[in-house]
């Protein structure tokens, strides 16, 4: 077994992702206007859809970003509540708005898309009512999080939440399969058993927004935490400081 | 299981003796219910039409009020602490309180839900549904709050906290409640998602207290 605690010291995370962040910022630069351009102008338009099939590039990757994102915030949680990894509690606590943005997004690509194929902005289906709770589900963990006047006391009521929350992402993840029949949305066309029922000419540039996502979604991650760790240093020294040590202070690390 | 009882009927005596708190939550019920046909408008189609989710909703609501009560009075008073100390599981003690706050407010909504589908005009043939599937979610209401009110014990704003937190995880009871109502009121047959309902209740009865437990071990310390 990988020993994670290697990966919980802040010191050698701030090294790590220093030597990450460039790439997975670079990644996202050069991956999404070839995603886009692959997207806007590169792929077909629909036979039936037309031109807002394009909506698809951004809507369905966001989807995938935000039930991930909520799945990454419950383990995240899990693994501080476990171990009490400090770590794991600041990266449930930074993907959280994240997660938030992404549904958002997801929910107002989909009311754009909505409009033209299916004749209104919203409709109350499965699929939708479920992404709206997602929505409400990050909003409540960020909430509870600041409540208390002791940080370790929010981010543990907030873990404990994210993780009860967690048994909504398998009902959001397949109530388009359970309650076929009470939705607009189709089934799952990309990750099927016999293979993606979506053509390879709208794939591609699919899966090219998919990761352009990812990478956007690490380097964002990561600065968060940076400037999180940076932030509680800066607190510390200042009150190191003001408490009028004499010791000069080290810094053991290039930030 | 007699540490069981004790805690649950001192809860009960606790909430009697403070009998406003009980009241103000079925008089909230009634009044939020009557401001509909005033708010609506007195046409009794669009009120029968309306009434089983109206019930529903407000039930939900009147729910919320008293659940930030649940654990933060004793946190405040110290009794938390000696319930935490006790022999016990803590598991045991949340479910207790549960089955307490059920019976001085899910009761009294049950009773107090077909009193008020008749100021909604609702038809007859729904009210036996809509009691069976109340029997079966008020637990899940308390089961589910008992989580968010452990989860904001010494939070600074308590009270809308929990509601923000315990609302969206009631969303599929709401769904199901309403549901089986609007069914059994079509003619048609309510009994898969009553069974639903009954489902969640095992569930919640399993890993509420579980959840809700660890929630005021880690607040509390």
């Amino acid at each position: 077994m990988v020993n994670l605690h290697r990966f919980a010291n802040p010191n050698r995370f701030m090294r790590l992702s220093a030597r990450i962040l460039p790439w997975a910022s670079v990644a996202a630069l050069l991956l999404f206007p070839a995603g886009l351009y692959l997207a806007l102008i590169g792929s077909p338009p629909d036979y039936e859809q037309r031109e807002t099939v394009r909506i698809m590039y951004i809507h369905v990757p966001a989807a995938w970003m935000a039930l991930f994102s909520y799945s990454f915030m419950a383990a995240a949680s899990a693994v501080a509540l476990i171990w009490r990894h400090p770590l794991a509690d600041l990266a449930a606590k930074s993907i959280a708005p994240i997660g938030a943005c992404f549904t958002l997004i997801c929910l107002v690509t989909g009311s754009l898309w909505g409009q033209p194929t299916w004749g209104t902005w919203w409709v109350w289906d499965a699929r939708l009512t479920s992404v709206l709770i997602l929505v409400f589900l990050f909003l409540g963990y960020m909430v509870l999080y600041d409540a208390f006047d002791d940080p370790q006391k929010g981010a543990r009521a907030a873990g404990v939440l994210a993780m009860v929350g967690f048994v909504f992402v398998p009902i959001i993840k397949f109530s388009v399969d359970i309650l076929e029949l009470r939705t607009l949305h189709q089934g799952a066309s990309v990750l099927k058993m016999s293979g993606p029922s979506i053509h390879e000419t709208m794939l591609w540039p699919l899966l090219v927004m998919a990761l352009a996502y990812v990478a956007y979604t690490t380097a964002i991650l990561l600065v968060r935490m940076r400037s999180a760790i940076l932030s509680a240093r800066v607190r510390s020294l200042r009150i190191k400081r003001a408490q009028g040590e004499s010791k000069p202070i080290v810094v053991t690390y290039r930030a | 299981m007699n540490a069981f009882f004790v805690i649950v009927r001192r809860d009960v005596t606790l909430s009697l003796r403070r009998a406003s708190d009980t009241i103000s939550v079925v008089l909230f019920f009634v009044l939020a219910i009557v401001l509909f046909p005033l708010g609506i408008g007195p046409e009794l189609n669009v009120l029968s039409r309306i009434a089983a989710g109206t019930i529903w909703v407000v039930a939900l609501l009147a729910a919320m009020l008293s659940l930030d009560r649940l654990f933060q009075v004793d946190a405040d008073e110290g009794g938390l602490d000696l319930l935490l100390l006790a022999p016990l599981p803590l598991e045991a003690v949340v479910l207790a309180k549960c089955l307490a706050h059920w019976l001085v407010t899910g009761v009294p909504l049950i009773l107090s839900a077909p009193i008020l589908s008749v100021l909604l005009n609702m038809s007859l043939k729904g009210f036996p549904v809509m009691v069976l599937a109340m029997a079966l979610a008020t637990p899940i209401l308390s089961l589910i709050g008992a989580v968010g009110a452990a989860l904001t014990v010494g939070a600074r704003r308590g009270g809308v906290l929990v509601s923000l937190l315990v609302l969206p995880l009631l969303t599929p009871v709401l769904i199901l409640g309403a549901s089986a109502v609007d069914l059994a009121l079509a003619g048609l047959n309510a009994g898969p998602l009553l069974m639903l309902l009954g489902a969640m209740l095992l569930i919640a009865v399993v890993l509420c207290p579980w959840a809700a437990a660890a929630g005021l071990r880690l607040t509390i310390e």
